[in-house]
Order: structure tokens, then C-alpha cells, then sequence
């Protein structure tokens, strides 16, 4: 690797900030919490028994490493680099989001929080937390926006099913940015008892590191895995992002190689153009909301604007602000794939592959698939298949004209 | 001086206590607020607290979000709180005007032009619920840099080097949240306002209100008792969500009246005691 001359990257500061974006734009009665966060992350981090802990129940709760498998055929089919999925669809509960679960909950545990609460929107940070809260004897309360609870009934049902509380949000637009407020509201309110799960790199610090560092055992497999399955490491990392955690889980351990192109795909719903869309990045300005500043979907007066995307888990108007400043600094390029694309690439991946893939994720297949013909046979694409497509069986028959 | 400095000052010569109600801009539609703000100075309101709507009011409780949906219905935005605010000013040269929002609508109005901007408008101070200190330092300076007061808050769980934090940056008031949780929310604990009051005036050197649930006279004569000011925010906007349209003013005014009432009776046999 020809890192030589690149100095070591060691974002956030101290004050959990990268470049302009993060930090703590929270209100005082938040502080303490967060400071006794701070410190407790900030010890166990590099504590050896909760490292090994986190280590094994990866490995045998979840069933880590997770495989990098070659997509021969869709690279076929294309006629140029070679595709690799990062298998995070084949963890338990069938997304990457269990890992950072696992590693909050832990946490909670050894700061003697009893109660976990945690927001969703397409249900899956939700099943991961109510997941993990009943391996651990934890009680779980999942604030889910009361639009996306009628879109994702079966996540709902399964959250049940685990023993938590789904606690419907009726204000602003009844979706994820909502129920993120009124977990914080929670949080605020029980503080003293509760840990709250945030499920992306975005918030107030610690959580864009903190989630950060859970999910980047993606990347580092990746680095142990690609040689061995590839012969080398990839050309370009490809993974979707909505709030951002599996693209910075598989970017974090690939930023200092810097000849591995970094490529986040946002959605851009029914066309950047119309306005219904949920890229960020690609259209948003740099504001402050949910306790860090970074690239916003916002109106001209500062308000927050309602998004729009096929798949739920991108539906979410800000981006973890890592993302921002890896945009600012050239190191990550983020591009857009519509609701249409990622459908037609869903759909590919099941019929080329045998792999049905989650929405969100098939918005990185699509752009692989785009990059793809224009590169040479032995260049290598990496992308983050960051879950599987079970729960979206609904909206992709619905999609079709067919309704179960 | 500022206008706010020059209230608490002639309030501590008479040995009364400030009354600083909230309502948010634009709720229940942008014609009603001039109207109301007068109606809290007639009330005997010496501070007004404005709310700046914004989408996503995290620290709040559902009243006041409440609140900013109703207003942002009405297409309400920083720029039209400010002609509100310069509106009412024309009127009254004296009531401190302070307003109360987040982060991100002053950011894109840009910092300098809202500092500007609010101070043209005779606003006098500015709370940003979420920009704590560590991340106010530069807005802060900016705010005093045109005489505007940048208001900090403290809660219960605020460890003491806090209150030097915002000695530094803040100035005209700090407002203590009394208890843990969003606006709205369940009782306070008068026995510990009473006992962090003190040690918070000590260190920052400058009035203290008490905010967050205060909802009634006999509360307010107790944190009167304790603070240098009393603010009222979910139970007035309860008031106006509850009231008739063509009541609104007239209710809101009556039930600050009766906070002004019970607030002054405390002071007058709270007198003596030293």
C-alpha cells in the first residue's frame, strides 16, 4: 500500500469533530449524559474484556466473518471489473445494524443501563435492538414513526415477537427523523436508567465514532478476506448511504489505501429533479440537526424537508458527518442511484446471483452495475451488500402491481 | 445597558421578581402574535420569550411542538418572526425581547445577518436551545459583538465547571432548566432548584430564571422565592391552544395576570425576611 506519505487519520478530535461537521450541537440537559458516555466508551474501547466479548458474540451470535463472495455471473453479464458483495445480508437478523447493537448493548450493560430504547425507520435498527435487548435481559423501547409503522407491519410484529415496546410517533412527518426526536426526548427524560441505541454514525458525539468503530469490523474483514478471495484488495469500496453506518463500517479501514477509490451511493428516489429524493450529499447544505452538523436536506428558511425513497432505511434527511467531510476532503466520492435503478439491480441480483438483496443495498449494486462496463476485466469492484431483501417483499410485489 | 440588564436591575431595586412567558411565533397564526405579546406585557410580563418554530423542536415536549407545526403551517420563518418582532417593537420601546430556537434556521439565515437582522428587529437576546457552549463560542461573541445577550441554559444535571463556561459566553440571563426532561414535563423538585440556584448565581454572576415546569401561581411563588426570574412556556401555549380564535389574547393576558398577581404577593411578604 503506498501510504507512506499520508498521515495517519485520527478524526474525530476530541470534541468528535471531522473537519467542520459533527460535534455536540445538543441541549444542556443532554451534556451529562453525554459526557458519561464519553468516558465510558472512551475507557472500553480499549478494554480487553469487552473487546473479546464484543469479538465472540460477533462470531457466534451474529456468525462473523461474514463472507466476500464473487459475483461471477453479474460480472459476466456486465463485461467488466469483477463485482464482490460484502455478505452483511447473512448476519443475524439480516443486516449489518446488529453489530453496532451489539457493541452499544454491551456497553449499556457495563454502565449499568437496564433499559435500552433506540429509534427506527425501516424496522431494522429496531429488530437488531429489541434482538439484542432480549439476549440480555434488557428492557427495550423502539420509537418508529407512525407512517413507517403502516409500511413495515412485519418488523413491527417481529420487534413484538422479541419483547419490545413499539411506541408509535405521530409528530412532524411520522418518520425516522421524528422518531429520532422522540427518543432523545426520552433519553432526556431517563436518563438515569436508559442507554440509547442510536443505529447510524450520525448524533452528537460519541456516536458518529462510536458507531463508527462497532461497524468498521466489516472493512477490516474486508482487508483480511479480499486478498485471499481476489488476490488483492479492491479497485473501489461501493456501499449506499442513508444515515451512512455500513459505508463508513466498510470506508473506515480503507481510507489511509488511498488507491481504493471510496464510492457512497445515495438515493435519489423518483429524480434528484423532483425534489423527491433523499441525497444529502448530492443536494444538501451543511446545517445542524440531531446533535451534529453536516450536509442537511433543508428548505431555504433552515426547516427540515421531507425526503423520499424506496427503500425506508435511506429515507432520513441528514448523513453522519463523517460522510460530510470525507465529501469535503475528496477522499469519498457519493453519487445517486433512483428508486428505478436500485429496483432493476434488486431484481438482478436475485435472478443473476441467487441473492436477494435490501433495497437500500441494492442502490450500491446499481452503481456498481453502472461503473461496472467501463472498467477492465481484472479491476475490482467491493460492494456492501449491508442486508437482505426479506423485508421488502411488500414494497417490490407492490411496486410490481401485485399485492399479497 | 441593555434592556434586559436594565429590568432585572430596576426589578431588584423594587425587590420583584422578572416574569418571562413563552409563546411561539406565528401560533396560533402570525396576525395573533403582536396582539398576544402586548397582551403578556399588559399581563405584567417584563421579559418576552419568543419561539422560533422549526421542524424538528428536539428539546421540546409535544405542546410547543405543537406549536411550531401550527406555525409552520402558516408558512412562518426566522425572517417573518423578526418583522414580528420589529412589529411589536414599534410599540413597545421596553419589553426585553428574547428569542428562542434552534440552530439550524439561523444558520441558514447566515449568523452575521441574523445578528443583524435581530438586532434592527429590536430583539434583545437570543437562547439557542442546541447550541450548547462548546459549540457557541464564536456565535456568542458575534451576539455581544452588536449588544445582543446570548442566553445560555443549565440544568440540574450540570456539572459546576458548566456554570463557568457560560459565565463566559453568556450574558443578560441564564435559564435553569428545573428538571430533567423537555418542556412540559412533569413536576419540579423546589428543594433542589433552591439548593443549585444560589451556587449557579454565584458563579456566573448575573439573574437566573427558572423554566420547565412551572405551570401554575402556587409554583411560581415558590421559585419566585428562590430565582431572579420565572418563566412559563407549555401552560400559556396550552392556554392559546385551548382558547376560542377571538379569545386568545384576552385569556392569555388574564392567566399571566394572575402569575403576576400571585409572583408580586410573594415578594410584598417575602419582604423582610432577609
Amino acid at each position: 500500500m503506498q501510504i507512506t506519505d499520508v498521515p495517519p487519520y485520527s478524526l474525530p478530535d476530541a470534541n468528535g469533530h471531522f473537519g467542520p461537521y459533527g460535534g455536540t450541537f445538543v441541549s444542556e440537559t443532554l451534556i451529562a449524559a453525554l459526557d458519561e458516555l464519553r468516558a465510558a466508551y472512551a475507557w472500553y474501547r480499549n478494554d480487553a474484556s469487552f473487546l473479546a466479548e464484543f469479538a465472540d458474540e460477533l462470531a457466534h451470535y451474529v456468525g462473523r466473518p461474514s463472507p466476500v463472495y464473487h459475483a461471477k455471473r453479474w460480472s459476466e453479464t456486465l463485461g467488466g471489473a469483477q463485482i464482490y458483495l460484502k455478505r452483511e445480508d447473512l448476519n443475524h437478523t439480516g443486516a449489518h445494524k446488529i453489530n453496532n447493537v451489539i457493541g452499544q448493548a454491551l456497553l449499556a450493560k457495563r454502565m449499568g443501563k437496564p433499559r435500552v430504547i433506540a429509534e427506527t425507520g425501516a424496522g431494522q435498527h429496531g429488530v437488531a435492538s429489541a434482538t439484542i435487548a432480549a439476549r440480555y435481559g434488557m428492557e427495550c423501547v423502539v420509537y418508529m414513526g407512525s407512517e413507517d409503522i403502516k409500511r413495515q407491519a412485519q418488523n413491527v410484529y417481529r420487534m413484538k415477537l422479541l419483547g419490545a415496546t413499539v411506541v408509535p410517533v405521530e409528530s412532524g412527518s411520522k418518520t425516522l427523523k421524528d422518531a429520532l426526536n422522540e427518543a432523545m426526548r426520552d433519553w432526556v427524560t431517563n436518563v438515569g436508567n436508559t442507554f440509547y441505541i442510536i443505529g447510524t454514525v450520525a448524533g452528537p458525539h460519541p456516536y458518529p465514532m462510536m458507531v463508527r468503530d462497532f461497524q468498521s469490523v466489516i472493512g477490516k474483514e474486508c482487508i483480511e478476506q479480499m486478498p485471499g478471495r481476489a488476490g488483492r484488495q479492491p479497485d473501489a469500496v461501493i456501499a449506499c448511504v442513508g444515515g451512512g453506518s455500513n459505508a463508513m463500517g466498510i470506508f473506515f479501514p480503507y481510507i489511509e489505501q488511498r488507491d481504493v477509490r471510496l464510492i457512497g451511493v445515495e438515493a435519489a428516489g423518483d429524480g434528484i429533479a423532483t425534489g423527491r429524493h433523499a441525497a444529502s450529499l448530492t443536494a444538501g447544505r451543511p446545517g445542524v440537526l440531531h446533535g451534529n452538523r453536516t450536509y442537511l436536506l433543508q428548505d431555504e428558511n433552515g426547516q427540515i424537508i421531507e425526503t423520499h425513497s424506496v427503500s425506508a432505511g435511506l429515507d432520513y434527511p441528514g448523513v453522519g458527518p463523517e460522510h460530510a467531510w470525507l465529501k469535503d476532503s475528496g477522499r469519498a466520492e457519493y453519487v445517486t442511484i433512483t428508486d428505478d435503478e436500485a429496483l432493476a439491480a434488486f431484481h438482478t441480483c436475485c435472478r443473476c446471483e441467487g441473492i436477494i438483496p435490501a433495497l437500500e443495498s441494492s442502490h450500491a449494486l446499481a452503481y456498481a452495475a453502472k461503473l461496472a462496463p467501463s472498467m477492465a476485466t481484472q479491476e475490482i469492484l467491493l460492494v456492501n451488500l449491508s442486508g437482505r431483501g426479506d423485508k421488502d417483499m411488500h414494497t417490490v410485489a407492490e411496486r410490481s402491481g401485485l399485492i399479497f | 445597558m441593555s434592556r434586559i440588564r436594565a429590568v432585572f436591575d430596576s426589578l431588584g431595586q423594587q425587590g420583584r421578581k422578572a416574569l418571562i412567558p413563552f409563546i411561539t411565533a406565528g401560533d396560533p397564526d402570525p396576525q395573533a402574535t403582536v396582539p398576544l405579546m402586548h397582551g403578556l406585557v399588559a399581563g405584567g410580563a417584563d421579559i418576552i420569550e419568543l419561539g422560533v418554530p422549526f421542524s424538528d423542536p428536539m428539546a421540546d415536549g409535544p405542546t410547543i411542538q405543537r406549536a411550531s407545526e401550527r406555525a409552520l403551517k402558516w408558512g412562518m420563518s426566522l425572517r417573518t418572526v423578526l418583522a414580528l418582532a420589529h412589529q411589536f417593537r414599534r410599540d413597545d420601546p421596553d419589553t426585553p425581547l428574547v428569542l428562542m430556537g434552534y440552530a439550524n434556521p439561523i444558520e441558514a439565515f447566515g449568523v452575521d445577518a441574523f445578528c443583524s437582522a435581530a438586532l434592527a428587529s429590536g430583539v434583545d437576546g437570543v437562547l439557542v436551545v442546541d447550541y450548547p457552549p462548546e459549540e457557541a463560542r464564536e456565535f456568542a461573541l458575534r451576539l455581544r459583538a452588536v449588544a445582543l445577550d446570548p442566553i445560555f441554559l443549565l440544568a440540574p444535571t450540570s456539572v459546576e465547571s458548566r456554570y463557568r463556561d457560560v459565565a463566559k459566553l453568556g450574558s443578560g440571563y441564564i435559564y435553569y432548566v428545573s428538571l430533567k426532561g423537555v418542556t412540559g414535563a412533569g413536576h419540579l423538585d423546589i428543594a433542589d432548584v433552591a439548593a443549585r440556584i444560589p451556587k449557579i448565581r454565584a458563579q456566573v454572576g448575573i439573574p437566573v430564571g427558572v423554566g420547565f415546569g412551572i405551570r401554575d401561581a402556587a409554583t411560581a411563588q415558590k421559585i419566585g422565592a428562590i430565582a431572579d426570574a420565572v418563566v412559563i412556556g407549555s401552560r400559556i401555549v396550552e392556554e392559546i391552544e385551548s382558547s376560542p380564535r377571538d379569545q386568545v389574547v384576552a385569556r392569555v393576558t388574564g392567566f399571566v395576570r394572575g402569575i403576576r398577581t400571585a409572583l408580586d404577593e410573594v415578594e410584598a411578604t417575602a419582604g423582610g425576611v432577609p
